[in-house]
């Protein structure tokens, strides 16, 4: 199982310590972890993915729920809330495959940000499926780099409150 | 007005009624240690960091207050690490005030610098590196709230020195808003979890109440006590929860787990309703946890929620203080007939009690009966980690708490001495016994400066029988006898080391030295160290080895 945690802290500079510290002291499994500011100052966002029996999430979530400068731990469903990654990758490109990139590229919805005879690097947000099958897409042409942001996610103002549930 | 900030501290110090405090100085810390100084605020100097940690941690145990810790930065700070981690993993209230280099130069690998903030944040509930001066009187506060609400824990505050000598507008009577906003231990007894509790202990047959160091947290073994006594429900005190309930009373059946009492196991592998309080299902009481009380409904109360579901998963939970919910189950509770039940342990309990063979020698389990004997309840023992900790907790009944110190979780060798020490400090009169193993007192041994220092006359008695005892244990059951560097081929004479401390030093090497060499020990009205050499290939039994259910104890000695 993977669970999507939203989770809103107090902003000083060691709350990313005492957050990624948890997971090598118990032994977590966090897929991806993204950290931003928030509309307030003093509170920053983390993100988090994480995987495990419903147990094992349940214990994540206590434990991060734990931590003094937590101020709330949301489970995100991905039917309940709107999820974007950011990824740059480079593919090796030559003058054969160029085309055919860059067609895979607009059927994506994915933008050329760079471009050289050897290399075409492109940028694309979407859904975590939305990226993993640009990845696959691109594989066969050679991947040289990929860069990619972790999840960040806001639940659908628009879905009632009842479907989620908030650990406050 | 105008203060230093070493001076602040001190201020918010003495406004938590703080009364002494354990350390040592250094390099970093001397502008906090200059404003102590000018004080009424006691200071105990401590050989090693380590010890200063451990013996605030005896003095919080002991008293029920905030200990306070002090070190220097990088090596000090470093060392008192293991004390706090033990803290942690014990729930013991705790402020450690560090020193730290100047904030110009963190970052630079300056002298005597470590990241000590890093460092301790799996270490402490929770951490501050103070870089602005005006915050300290509202860190110094969130600090001492933080370490004693909730679950107690250690919280450590790095103060760069550059802050200790800068000037702020301090007034000690403002209000210094804390921003912990969300930090919020629960207050509220779910009436539904009580009600659902009340009808599985109404619908049990064999029920057995399991509780640990949350009730002496919380203030509430009277409460057990009433409770225990109403519902006529056997318990099992833990480790950490010896002295809430009288081992005397016959409803006690005393310490669950890897070296707990045949009958425990046995209630607690019968059990159709176990009622956890304020414990946290450690790995050395439930054994194979899949094994553990697996006829029960298990009915869990624990103030941090994050215990709840962690080892073993209740059928019914309350995340509350263990006190006020165990004053609404009083209330509420209506008990069923258990006496069936009750009659079958203590028939367990005559075929199976807690024994060992005497054969004439100094055992340690009758030295500790001869112990108690003189000594009776009226003490506070502290020990250290390993097989003496491990007899004294099956053999010496305590009845009430806050006099048993010892290291639970993190199982911290060298704790008896420092604590010892912690107590004795925060109760000058009473009899304050550190009962030690040969391996444990050689590891803090230099608190025997201090104890000499300030006159504590802390009895430190040590059941030596010249190796790492446990580790031999385990070596001879798992390990085919291959005693890998268990054995100390030689150890000082600890007698003449402690004179050398100016201590008065003593021996018992036969068995009729017990009685009257004890109580001479006893009786001086200074510090003693009490050297008692032990039948040396004794064994803690019954054992439940690491990994098994609490059923496949070993109980006799392998041939």
């Amino acid at each position: 199982m993977r669970q999507m945690l939203s989770i809103r802290v107090r902003n000083h500079p060691g709350v990313l310590s005492h957050v990624a510290g948890l997971f090598t002291r118990r032994a977590f499994n966090i897929e991806s972890i993204a950290a931003g500011p928030t509309e307030d100052p003093d509170i920053t966002r983390i993100h988090l993915v994480a995987q495990g029996d419903e147990s094992q999430l349940a214990q994540v979530t206590k434990q991060i729920r734990k931590l003094i400068d937590v101020l709330e731990v949301e489970p995100l469903s991905y039917a309940g809330a709107v999820t974007r990654e950011l990824a740059l990758i480079t593919v090796y490109s030559t003058h054969e495959t160029r085309r055919d990139i860059l067609l895979v590229c607009q059927a994506l919805d994915a933008r050329v940000v760079d471009i050289s005879s050897k290399v075409i690097t492109l940028e694309l947000s979407g859904n975590e499926r939305q990226i993993s099958n640009a990845i696959r897409m691109m594989e066969r042409f050679g991947i040289k780099h990929i860069a990619r942001t972790g999840m960040i996610a806001l639940p659908f103002e628009s879905i009632t409150e009842e479907g989620r549930e908030i650990m406050s | 007005m105008q203060k230093l900030g070493s001076e602040i501290v001190i201020e918010e110090l003495k406004r938590q009624g703080v009364e002494v405090s354990f350390g040592m100085p250094g390099g970093t810390i001397m502008p906090l240690y200059d404003s102590l100084y000018q004080s009424e605020i006691k200071h105990i100097l401590i050989r090693h960091e380590q010890g200063a940690a451990m013996a605030a941690d005896g003095y919080a145990q002991a008293t029920g207050k905030v200990g306070v810790c002090m070190a220097t930065s990088g090596p000090g700070a470093i060392n008192l690490l293991t004390g706090l981690m033990h803290s942690l993993m014990d729930s013991v209230p705790i402020v450690a005030l560090t020193g730290q280099v100047p904030t110009t130069m963190i970052g630079s690998d300056a002298f005597q610098e470590a990241d000590v903030y890093g460092m301790s944040i799996p270490c402490t509930k929770y951490n501050y590196l103070v870089k602005d001066i005006t915050k300290l009187p509202k860190i110094i506060r969130e600090a001492f709230h933080i370490a004693q609400s909730g679950r107690p824990g250690p919280v450590l505050i790095d103060i760069p020195k550059d802050i200790q000598v800068g000037t702020s507008e301090y007034e000690p009577d403002a209000t210094y808003e804390h921003s912990l906003v969300d930090y919020q231990p629960p207050l509220e007894v779910d009436p539904e979890g009580i009600a659902r509790m009340c009808e599985v202990i109404r619908n049990a047959r064999r029920p057995v109440i399991y509780a640990g160091h949350g009730i002496v947290l919380s203030g509430c073994s009277d409460l057990l006590c009433q409770f225990v006594r109403k519902t006529q429900i056997p318990i099992t005190t833990t480790l950490l929860g010896l002295g809430i309930f009288p081992l005397s009373d016959p409803l006690c059946l005393g310490m669950p787990g890897m070296h707990g009492s045949h009958t425990v196991n046995y209630a607690l592998s019968e059990t159709d309703c176990c009622i956890a309080l304020g414990v946290r299902f450690d790995d050395r009481v439930t054994g194979d946890v899949r094994k553990f009380a697996s006829k029960a409904t298990i009915c869990h109360i624990d103030i941090d929620a994050a215990e709840i579901g962690k080892r073993v998963r209740p059928q019914v939970s309350l995340h509350a203080d263990v006190g006020a919910a165990l004053e609404a189950l009083l209330r509420e509770v209506d008990p069923g007939d258990y006496s069936a039940w009750r009659e079958e342990l203590s028939e367990t309990d005559r075929r199976y009690p807690l024994k060992y063979n005497w054969d004439g020698t100094v055992k340690p389990q009758y030295f500790l009966e001869q112990l108690f004997e003189i000594a009776g309840t009226d003490l506070i023992m502290s020990t250290g980690v390993g097989q003496h900790q491990m007899w004294a907790a099956q053999f010496y009944p305590f009845d009430s708490p806050r006099r048993w110190l010892t290291s639970g979780g993190l199982g911290a060798m060298g704790y008896g001495l420092p604590a010892a020490i912690g107590a004795q400090v925060a109760f000058p009169d009473s009899l304050v016994i550190n009962l030690d193993g040969d391996g444990s007192f050689q590891i803090n041994i230099q608190e025997l400066a201090t104890i000499d220092q300030y006159d504590l006359p802390v009895k430190t008695i040590i059941l030596n029988n010249q190796y790492l005892g446990m580790v031999r244990q385990w070596q001879e059951f798992f390990f085919e006898r291959r005693y890998s560097e268990s054995y100390y081929t030689r150890n000082p004479d600890f007698a003449k080391v402690a004179e050398g401390f100016g201590i008065r030093g003593m021996h018992i090497k036969e068995v009729d030295q017990v009685r009257p060499v004890l109580e001479e020990a006893l009786s001086h009205d200074g510090p003693v160290v009490l050297d008692v050499f032990i039948n040396q290939e004794e064994n803690v039994l019954p054992m439940v080895p690491s990994g098994a259910g609490l059923m496949e104890m070993i109980e006799e000695n392998y041939g």
